[in-house]
Formats: C-alpha cells, structure tokens, sequence
C-alpha cells in the first residue's frame, strides 16, 4: 500500500469562500500530514472555484488538486463521485477527509464503495495510531451513547468529521503550494439526477448555528402555542428557538428546527433546554454549548446529567416568571 | 410500481441513556432484558414512504431485512403496515458485519429477488449510526441515488425527490429504477392497524442462506468487514448540576435569572 502517500481535504465552497468546516479539515489534515511526514492536498470542485485555491494552501494544503468545470455547479452524487474517483487516483492519499455536511455523507459512502475501500462517517476526533500508522477515527455510535473507534483495512482511509470539533490554522499568505488541474471530463449523461430547484430555509430571525443563546422546547411543550413562550424568551435575548425530533415530528416548529445527532449542532454560550428529556441523539447536538439549563419536571431526566443550572418542575411556571424576571433585569442593566 | 425496502432490527435507540451498557466480553451494547428490539426509525420512515406511494399509484413493497436473532414480531411488523412480502437474511454467517458486507449481501439479494422500481433505505441505522448501507448498495448496483429525502412523488417512470441539504433542501428528479434513503421529516410512520397485524401472517416469508443468494461466508457478516471496531467506550457524563430552587415554582424561575445574571452569563 506504499503508493498511497499523502493526506487529502476534500474543500466545500460556502459562497464565496472556503467554508469554515473546509477549513477546520484543513487544520487537522495538516497535523495529520506533519505526524506521517507527508504532503496535505487540498481537492477542490466546483464552477469558478480556482480563485480558491489558493485559500486552501493558505490553510495549510501544500498542493490542491482543482478540478473546475460548469458541469460541477451544483452537488449531484454521479458526477462529483467520478471526479473525486478521479482525483484520489491521481494522488493516491492514504486518508481522504470530507466534512459531515449533505454533501460530505452523500459523496463518502459512495466513493468509498466506488474505490472499494471503506469510509467512517461523522467522526469527532482523528489521530495516527502510533503503532501501525492507522487512521484512528473517533465517532459516536448508538446516537451518542457511546464512542467508537475504527480503522480502516485498506487505502484510503476515508472519514468525514464533525463541524466544530477540529480547530484551524491560522491564515498564512506567505504559504507557497503547487495547484494541480484535474480535467472533469464529465459524460453529462451519465449525470442521472437532475436538481429542478433549491429551496433555501426560511429562517426568521437568527441562523440557529449563528445563535448565541438558544431557547429549545421538547415533547413536553404539549403543542404549537407552547412553543410562544419560547419565541418570548428568545426574542429577549437575542436568541433563535430550537426543539428536539418529538417536537418537530408532531409539527410544532418546522423540521428546520431539529437541534442533535440528525437536526442542527449548535455551540451557542447558553442552552436552554424546557422539557427536553435529553437524549443522547439530542445531547449530541448541544454538548458544545457553553451553559446548559434545563427545565424539565421530572428529577431524574437525563438532561440534568448534561446541564450546568437546572429547575424541577412544571415550565408553565417556571418559564413565564424567569422570563419576566429577565425583562426587569436586563431594563435595569 | 415495485418497490424494496430495507428495514434493521435494533436496540430501542429510545431506552433510557443509563440502561446503555457496553458487554465487556463480545464488546457489543446490551439493553437490560425487557426492553425489546426495534425497526430502526428510519427504516420504518422508509416504509412509509414506500407505502405512501403504494396508497396513490398502487404496487408492491416487499421488505428485506438482514440479521441474526430477529423476532419474528419485530420484523413482521412492516407487513402489518401494509408491506405484501418479507425476505429475511438470516444466518449465522451475517452477523457482526459493516456498512460494506452488510450492502454486498443485500445487493446480492436484491438481485435474486429480480426486478424493482425504487429501492428504499433509512438515512441511516439507530444502532451504529453509520449511514452508508443504502450509497453502498447504490453503488453495488449501479443506480442512481439520493439522499435524505423528506418527500418522493411518483410521476410514471420518475420519481421528483425533495432531499435535504445543509440550508433548506433540494428538489432533484430522477429516472427509475433509483435508491432512496428517507429521513425522518417524511413524517412519522403509521401505526399497525388491528387488521393489520391479522392479515400480517398470512403473507409470504422468505428465508435466505448464503448460499441462495451465491455469496461464501467469507464475503459478508464479520468476515467481510472493511473497517474494524478497535474500541467502544461510553462516555462518562460529570452531572454537576446546580439546581435553583424556591418557595414556589415562579420563585424558582425568578431565582434562576438572578443566578444567571450574577454568573455573567445573562
Ligand atoms: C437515530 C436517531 C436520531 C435522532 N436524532 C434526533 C435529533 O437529531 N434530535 C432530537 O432531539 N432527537 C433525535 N432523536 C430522538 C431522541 O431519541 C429522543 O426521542 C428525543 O430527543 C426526545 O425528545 P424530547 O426530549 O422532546 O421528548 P421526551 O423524551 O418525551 O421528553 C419530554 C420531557 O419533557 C418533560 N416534561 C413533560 N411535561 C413537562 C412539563 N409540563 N414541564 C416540564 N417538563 C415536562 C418530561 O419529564 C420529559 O423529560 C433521534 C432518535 C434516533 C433513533
């Protein structure tokens, strides 16, 4: 397996940019790269994205792999699949990261089938076995209640990771690269989905991952109206209202609301969590929060475990009167 | 239209986070006994919107499970909500396998049970949470796929597909046959009717081998595994709870602003 010998980013675009999770990737493929004492390259895709390149090497990427073609505008299995195929078979890396996004799940699994080699999806930590130089890749399984760690048998090694988890490099334009162009090539044929419309979120108010302060409702809000409170309470603080699955599924907040292992993670400085039980699938989309506090009227809810400040009780009362207390505090201040 | 579903059985991912534990001998997660397996919710997602389509355009939806120790009850369950077969893979030689020994057998199944208009799958399984079973067997056989689907309609020989992306989600149409993973903003599932569960038994079960679908035992289940599990460990959670109390329940709340206000943290 001594062909494969480097260390690969797979780069999202968000806008403009580079997107900020592209960038984490970057610095942990860079601590990767530098404990194998390896190459980090950088594969970028996409229409108009060379301008980017450079980005990547500012980040820490010491040749990116560019791949520029209008077929590649928009994110379709088929055609990202065979370009990324093809990119991994020019560079042939050891370990291949992606981000855990809709991009990130969709393109790794498959591409691993593809390349006949086997990826680890959602990945929380990645380090170098110091032994056998393996890949060792950190994720949570049975939705949070456990950790486990994997290797993979055979090159390369493919993981995406977690937003959040990974911090990145600090900017250096002074970093030389090498760019490499990758023809796509692309069959527009063999593209067999077509995307006939995005259509973005509506989000009123504040961007849930954007929130400093999150007011969150779960099963025990009982309905719609419950949720009023909430939007109270974080109207006053500035905040966005999130809820768990139960609370989505019965359509008391649009399923864009969704906070855990399968909604949004948020690392907001305060978490308010009203009659949420806490559930790992729940907890692993909040752990990163700086305050929790939780409402819930039963003792032994397993969000107390995870909370920093808690109340036992009904949230019809507590709720309403730390809202008002709130108000009078912060009309003082 | 015929359609396939892929359905697991699975630990209640919805049991109590303490009654968790790991087994220190075949380093497996075990539930205290009483709390019976489960269809993992996303499978039963995808039956639903497997059924759906059977609702308005007709068909035929025949369930596919793979394991080991599966309860009858459990796996029938999908018959119940109205799926017309089941074919179960169930060997000794399937167990302990990951996402690509695991889709190597089913896509060997698929293909012995013939033809299929639309394949479905969870977004992924309530157990390992691993999310790759259903691209893999895309991929297996050659089909094109999509993702996190929150709503599928049917038109002829097309299925228009919304998939969820990181900022909304996408409307992509696809030429059938297709594989489809749903997640759970389809909805939920609907519930087993009396009738249901009555006609249940009276439709067809299929049991396969290895050897039906021409498959060596070294291809699939824990010998046929890609990645290994080095360690499962299960994460301590401190518990250092401050809680506010007061004279009543409002008081309580008051008290909790204050004490928010006095950490700096409102
Ligand atoms: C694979 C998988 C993925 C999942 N992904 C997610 C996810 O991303 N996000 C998510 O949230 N869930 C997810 N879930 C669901 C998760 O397992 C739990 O079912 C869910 O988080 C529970 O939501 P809840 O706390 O609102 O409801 P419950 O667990 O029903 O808890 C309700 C709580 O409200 C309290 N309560 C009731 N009435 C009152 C009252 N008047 N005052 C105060 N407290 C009250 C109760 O004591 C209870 O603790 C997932 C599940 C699976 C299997």
């Amino acid at each position: 397996m001594s062909e494969y010998n480097n260390i690969m980013v797979y780069t999202e675009v968000a806008g403009e940019a580079l997107s900020a999770l592209s960038i984490e990737l970057l610095g942990c493929g860079r601590k990767l790269a530098d404990d194998l004492g390896q190459d980090l390259c950088a594969v970028l895709v996409g229409t108009k994205v060379s301008s980017l390149a450079q980005a990547a090497i500012t980040y820490g990427a010491d040749k990116v792999y560019l791949v520029d073609d209008p077929l590649l505008k928009d994110y379709q299995s088929d055609s990202y699949v065979s370009v990324l195929e093809k990119a991994v078979t020019q560079a042939m890396p050891q370990i291949l990261i992606l981000g855990q996004t809709a991009v990130g799940r969709d393109l790794a699994p498959r591409l691993s089938f593809r390349l006949g080699t086997a990826a680890v999806l959602d990945c929380v930590q990645l380090t170098i076995d110091p032994d056998s130089k393996l890949l060792l890749q950190t994720k949570p399984v049975y939705g949070g209640n456990a950790l486990a760690i994997y290797t993979c048998k055979s090159y390369p090694q493919i993981a995406t990771v977690r937003a959040n988890v990974m911090s990145h490099l600090e900017p250096n334009t002074s970093r030389q690269g090498e760019v490499i162009i990758i023809e796509a090539a692309l069959d527009p044929s063999a593209v067999r989905t077509r995307i006939l419309e995005k259509v973005p979120e509506s989000i009123e108010g504040i961007k849930l991952e954007d929130a400093k302060v999150m007011v969150s409702g779960g099963r025990g809000i009982g309905d719609a109206d419950g949720f009023k409170h909430l939007e109270e309470l974080a109207g006053l603080l500035k905040g966005a209202v999130g809820a768990t699955r139960p609370s989505c599924d019965n359509g008391w907040v649009p399923s864009t609301r969704q906070i855990g292992l399968t909604g949004k993670i948020v690392t907001p400085d305060l978490y308010i969590a009203v009659a949420i039980s806490g559930a790992s699938q729940h907890l692993s989309g909040i752990s990163g929060s700086n305050t929790i506090v939780a409402i819930n009227k039963d003792p032994d809810a397993n969000i107390f475990k995870e909370a920093h400040f808690g109340i036992v009780g009904d949230w019809k009362k507590v709720l309403p009167a730390f809202t008002t207390k709130l108000k009078e505090i912060l009309s003082r201040a | 239209m015929k359609m396939i579903v892929c359905i697991k059985q699975v630990l209640d991912p919805e049991a109590p986070p303490a009654s968790f534990k790991i087994d220190p001998l075949s380093h497996k997660m075990v539930l205290p006994a009483g709390i019976p397996p489960v269809i993992s919710s996303f499978d039963e997602c995808a039956l639903e919107a497997a059924l759906r389509i059977k609702d308005t355009t007709g068909g035929k939806v025949t369930v596919l499970s793979l394991g080991t120790g599966l309860l009858r009850n459990v796996v029938k369950k999908p018959l119940a909500m109205g799926a017309d077969n089941l074919v179960l893979l169930e060997d000794e030689a399937f167990d302990g396998g990951d996402s690509w020994s695991t889709a190597y057998a089913l896509s060997r199944a698929i293909k012995k049970i013939g033809s299929f208009d639309l394949i479905f799958c969870g977004r992924q399984a309530d157990d390992w949470d691993a999310g790759q079973v259903g691209s893999g067997l895309a991929e297996l056989l050659d089909l094109p796929s999509i993702t996190v689907a929150k709503k599928i309609d049917i038109t002829k020989d097309k299925a228009r597909v919304e998939r969820i992306t990181d900022g909304g989600h996408e409307v992509v149409e696809v030429d059938l046959p297709a594989l489809i993973t749903v997640s759970s903003e389809l909805g939920p599932p609907r519930y087993t009717t009396l009738e249901g569960i009555m006609t249940a038994n009276q439709k067809e079960t299929t049991i396969l081998k290895p050897t039906d679908i021409g498959v060596e035992a070294s291809q699939v289940g824990a010998s046929g595994r890609r990645i290994d599990l080095q360690k499962i460990f299960q994460p301590i959670r401190e518990g250092n709870c401050e809680f506010i109390v007061g004279e009543s329940l409002e008081e309580a709340g008051a008290n909790l602003a204050m004490e928010l206000r006095k950490a700096k943290i409102l």
